[in-house]
C-alpha cells in the first residue's frame, strides 16, 4: 500500500518544498512563515507530513505549490478495476482519460487491468465484446469524451444487440470552469452517457470517488447479470487528477455475482406437460447457453424428448455432432411442429413468420394455428424500446421471464417427473427416424460441398475444409461469424464445445469481425486456445488498425481472408433493385465492389507487423499457405491469409 | 474485366479443349459458352449462385442438373419467390441461352466421398 512510498514521496518533497518556499508562499503569507511550514532540509517526513499524506487532508497545497499531484483520484479508479477483476482495459489514447492511463500504466503497473493498446474506439468496444464472450468475463473499454464515445457507440450498440457486457469508462468534464478553452470543450457534454444511452444498461457520471467505486460496481453487477449488456461509466477528468481526498476513508464495494432469474416452478411445470403430450416438438436455441454447462444441460434436455434442435447459433448451443442437431432443416420443423420451446431467442417473430423481399413485403406464418409456442428468455425483462433489436411483436402462448440455462435444470427434472409411460414410449421411438434425419443431412452437407471444389475464386466450402483440415486435433476456437461462408463451418465441423463458437455480432454492425476476433483471442492465448478468424474483406476494411494491435500485444491469431472483394451482401441487394425496376442489369457494381484497385491485404498486414501471405485464388495452393500460418500462430503471434474466394 | 472472368475463362477453354469437339459447331458453341459465362457474371447472377453455379446461403446450386433450357428460361422471367426476375427488356433470350449454354457445359464437380477435406461424419 501507500505508507512505505509516502515516507520517501514526503521526504523527497520536503527537499524540493524547502527551495519552493522561499521563492512561493501562499497570498496573505510571508515567505518565512511557508519556509517554516515546510522542513528546511531533507530531513525523514515530519509526523505533520506523514500525516497530511494518509490522512488525505494532506499535501493538497503543497502540492499546489509545486506544482506535483500525488495520490490521484485516477489511482483510487485502477484500484476499484483491481478489485473489480478487470484484466484488461482496451485503450484509444485520450487526453479525457491521461490521468486513468499514467495510473494504470504507473500505480497499477498494467497489469490486472493491463492496458490493449488501440486505434479506434471501435476497436476498443469490438475487443470488448470478443473477449468477453470468449472468457466469459467482461473487459473495460476507455474512450475519448465525445468524439471516442461517438467512435465507439457502434461497437456498443452490437454489444448491447448481442447481450453481452462491457464496461465502458468515457472521459468527461463536468466542471465547466475547469476546461481549459477549445478542444476541451468539444470534447466535453453535459450528459456523456446520452448518446448510447439507449443502448447500455446502466449508466452514471459520478462527483466522488466514493461515488466511483459504488457506480462502478453496480454497473458491473448489472452488466453481468442476464440479460447481460455493455454499461457506461463517466470517469470524470478532474476527479482523475485532484488528489483523492481522505483516501483512507475511501470504500470499494466488494463484487457481487447475482444468480440470474430461474422460471417458475408452475410455469416450467407446465412447460413440461405441453412438451410431453406433443407429437412433434421442436427446440429453438439462439443465446441459450452462457458456458458449456449450458450446452450439456441443452443436449440433456434435448435428448429427455428426443426433439430436434434448431441452433440459431448467437452461441454455440449444441453440438454439431449430436443427431439431434438438425439445424439446416429448420424451416420443414418448423411448419411440422406442434410444440416450439424457444429459448433465448431474439426475433421470435421472425422464427415463425416470414417477410418475402419483394414488392409489398408480403408476410406469411410458417406454423400451423394450432402449434403452441413457449418462450423463455430474459429479453421479457429488459426495457428499452428506441431501437429495433426488439423485433417485431409475437405472442407466445407460455412465456417465462427468465434465464434459460438457469432454467433448464428444473425444466429436466420436470420432464423425468411428469412423464407418463406411453410418452416415454413415443419419446424413445423418436430416436431411430432422428439418427437417420441427421445422417442424411449431414450427408448432404457434404455434397453440397463438393460443387464448386476446385473452383477459382476458392469456394467458401473448400476454403473453411482447407482451415478443418488443419485445426480438428488442436485446442481450438472459430471466432468469427459463419453466415458469409454459407455456415459451412455449422455444416461440416465437429464443433462440441462451448469455446469453439462465439456466435455473431449481435446488432450486424460491420466492423465487428477483426476486433471481436481479437478480443476473443486474447482470451484464448491465456487459455491455450487456438484462434481462427475467418475474416470479411469489407468488415476488415472498417478498422484494419486492429491487425497493428495483434502484432504489438503478440496475440496468436490465425486470420483467413475471405476476400470476395465486395460488400457482397450490398451486391445481392443493388442487383434485386435494378432488375425489378428493369434498368441496367450490371450497375449492381457501383459501389458494391472493392475493384480498381483491389486492396492487397497481404501487404496491408505486413505493414502493421503481422506474418502474410496472398493473395491466393488457386483453392490447391491454400493447405500449405495456411500450414505456413499456423506455425507462426504456434509461436505466439498473428498471422493472415489473403484468399480471393467466392461470394459466399 | 473482372478477375472473376479471367480465372473462370481459362478453366473454360481447357475445358472445351478436353471435350475434343472440332468445327464450325465447336467454335459457335465455345463463343456462346463463353458469352453465356460472361453475363451470368456481369448480369450478377453468379452474387447468389455463386461463379460456377455452385448454390450457396443466397442461391440454390444450379449445377449439376441445370434445368432444361425452357424451364430455365421461364424460371428466371418469372421467379416464383425471393429470386428477382430478368425481364427480356434487360436480358434477351438470346442471352438466357447463352447463360444457359455455359452453365450446361461445367463440369460434374468431384464426389465427396473422392475428396480428403469431406470426411464421413462421425455422428453421436
Ligand atoms: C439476388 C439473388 C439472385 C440472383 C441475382 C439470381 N438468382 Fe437465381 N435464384 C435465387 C434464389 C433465391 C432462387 C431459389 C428460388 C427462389 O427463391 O426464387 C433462385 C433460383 C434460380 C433457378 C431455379 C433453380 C432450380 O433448379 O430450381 C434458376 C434457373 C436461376 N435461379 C437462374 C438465375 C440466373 C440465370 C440468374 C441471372 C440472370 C439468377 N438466377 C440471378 C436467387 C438469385
Amino acid at each position: 500500500m501507500e505508507t512505505k512510498n509516502s515516507g520517501r514521496r514526503g521526504f523527497l518533497k520536503g527537499a524540493l518544498a524547502a527551495g519552493a518556499a522561499t521563492m512561493a508562499a501562499t497570498p496573505g503569507e510571508s515567505a518565512a512563515q511557508a519556509a517554516a511550514k515546510a522542513p528546511a532540509t531533507a530531513a525523514p517526513p515530519s509526523s505533520r507530513t506523514i500525516a497530511a499524506e494518509t490522512m488525505g487532508v494532506h499535501s493538497v497545497h503543497d502540492d499546489e505549490l509545486t506544482g506535483h499531484v500525488h495520490n490521484p483520484g485516477s489511482d483510487f479508479m485502477v484500484d476499484v478495476l483491481k478489485a473489480a477483476s478487470i484484466k484488461y482495459v482496451a485503450v484509444m489514447t485520450a487526453s479525457s482519460n491521461r490521468g486513468f492511463q499514467e495510473s494504470i500504466v504507473n500505480y497499477g503497473g498494467n497489469k490486472a487491468p493491463e492496458m490493449i493498446v488501440c486505434c479506434h474506439e471501435e476497436a476498443a468496444a469490438g475487443i470488448a465484446h470478443g473477449y468477453a464472450k470468449m472468457s466469459g468475463k467482461p473487459m473495460a473499454c476507455m474512450v475519448h469524451g465525445n468524439v471516442g464515445l461517438q467512435h465507439a457507440s457502434m461497437a456498443i450498440y452490437n454489444a448491447w444487440c448481442d447481450r453481452v457486457p462491457m464496461m465502458v469508462i468515457a472521459g468527461n468534464t463536468a466542471d465547466a470552469t475547469k476546461r481549459r478553452p477549445g478542444v476541451e470543450w468539444f470534447h466535453t457534454s453535459v450528459d456523456q452517457a446520452a448518446m448510447v444511452r439507449d443502448f447500455v444498461k446502466f449508466d452514471d457520471a459520478p462527483v466522488s470517488l466514493q461515488h466511483y467505486a459504488e457506480s462502478f460496481m453496480r454497473a458491473m453487477s448489472a452488466a453481468t447479470t442476464p440479460p447481460m449488456e455493455p454499461v457506461l461509466i463517466v470517469a470524470d477528468g478532474e476527479l482523475q487528477e485532484v488528489p483523492a481526498e481522505n483516501r483512507a476513508a475511501l470504500r470499494i464495494p466488494k463484487p457481487v455475482s447475482v444468480s440470474p432469474p430461474e422460471g417458475d416452478a408452475r410455469a416450467v411445470a407446465e412447460a413440461a406437460k405441453i412438451l410431453l403430450a406433443a407429437k412433434n416438438p421442436l427446440i429453438v436455441v439462439d443465446r441459450a447457453a452462457r458456458s458449456q454447462e449450458g450446452v450439456d444441460l441443452l443436449v440433456k434436455l434435448a435428448e429427455s424428448l428426443n426433439a430436434p434442435v434448431i441452433d440459431l447459433r448467437a452461441r454455440m448451443n449444441f453440438p454439431t455432432t449430436h443427431y439431434l442437431n438438425q439445424s439446416s432443416l429448420q424451416r420443414k420443423y418448423i411448419a411440422a411442429a406442434d410444440v416450439i420451446l424457444a429459448l433465448e431467442v431474439g426475433d421470435l417473430w421472425g422464427l415463425v413468420n416470414s417477410v418475402s423481399d419483394t414488392p409489398g413485403r408480403p408476410s406469411k406464418g410458417l406454423i400451423k394455428a394450432e402449434t403452441r409456442v413457449i418462450s423463455i428468455s430474459v429479453n421479457y425483462l429488459l426495457a428499452k424500446s428506441n431501437y429495433g433489436d426488439i423485433q417485431r411483436y409475437q405472442a407466445a402462448d407460455l412465456a417465462l421471464a427468465a434465464d434459460a440455462q438457469a432454467t433448464l435444470p428444473s425444466l429436466i427434472e420436470a420432464l423425468k417427473r411428469e412423464a407418463s409411460a406411453p410418452q416415454s414410449a413415443a419419446i424413445a421411438a423418436r430416436k431411430q427416424p432422428m439418427q437417420a434425419a441427421f445422417a442424411a443431412m449431414r450427408e448432404a452437407a457434404r455434397n453440397d460441398a463438393t460443387r464448386g471444389w476446385d473452383a477459382s475464386p476458392v469456394s467458401t466450402a473448400r476454403l473453411c475444409q482447407e482451415v478443418w483440415a488443419q485445426i480438428k486435433n488442436e485446442k481450438w476456437a472459430l471466432v468469427s461469424q459463419p453466415q458469409f461462408q454459407s455456415y459451412w463451418p455449422h455444416r461440416l465441423w465437429d464443433i462440441t464445445e462451448y469455446r469453439q463458437f462465439i456466435g455473431h455480432s449481435g446488432g450486424f454492425g460491420i466492423g465487428y469481425g477483426l476486433p471481436a476476433a481479437a478480443g476473443a483471442a486474447l482470451a484464448c492465448k491465456d487459455e491455450g486456445r487456438l484462434a481462427v478468424n475467418i475474416q470479411s474483406d469489407g468488415d476488415l476494411l472498417m478498422v484494419p488498425s486492429v491487425l497493428w494491435t495483434l502484432a504489438h500485444h503478440k496475440i496468436p491469431l490465425l486470420n483467413i481472408m475471405h476476400n470476395n472483394r465486395a460488400w457482397h451482401q450490398e451486391t445481392m441487394h443493388l442487383q434485386r433493385m435494378g432488375t425489378r425496376r428493369e434498368r441496367d442489369p450490371e450497375s449492381w457494381r457501383h459501389g458494391t465492389l472493392i475493384e480498381a484497385p483491389y486492396v492487397d491485404y497481404a501487404m496491408m498486414a505486413k505493414s502493421m507487423g503481422v506474418w502474410a501471405e496472398g493473395p491466393i485464388s488457386d483453392p490447391a495452393l491454400l493447405g500449405p499457405a495456411i500450414q505456413r500460418a499456423l506455425a507462426v500462430v504456434k509461436s505466439g503471434l498473428p498471422a493472415l491469409i489473403d484468399v480471393v474466394t467466392q461470394p459466399r | 474485366m473482372n478477375i472473376l472472368n479471367k480465372i473462370s475463362c481459362s478453366l473454360l477453354l481447357t475445358l472445351i479443349g478436353a471435350a475434343g469437339v472440332a468445327g464450325e459447331a465447336y467454335a459457335q458453341s465455345a463463343v456462346e459458352i463463353s458469352r453465356g459465362h460472361e453475363l451470368f457474371i456481369n448480369r450478377g447472377c453468379y452474387l447468389c449462385h455463386g461463379t460456377v453455379g455452385q448454390g450457396g446461403i443466397a442461391g440454390p446450386h444450379l449445377v449439376p442438373d441445370t434445368l432444361p433450357a425452357e424451364a430455365f428460361l421461364a424460371f428466371v422471367r418469372r421467379p416464383p419467390s425471393e429470386m428477382p426476375p430478368f425481364s427480356e427488356k434487360i436480358m434477351s433470350d438470346a442471352e438466357l441461352h447463352a447463360v444457359h449454354a455455359y452453365l450446361s457445359s461445367l463440369p460434374k464437380s468431384p464426389t465427396a466421398d473422392s475428396i480428403k477435406l469431406l470426411p464421413k461424419p462421425v455422428g453421436k
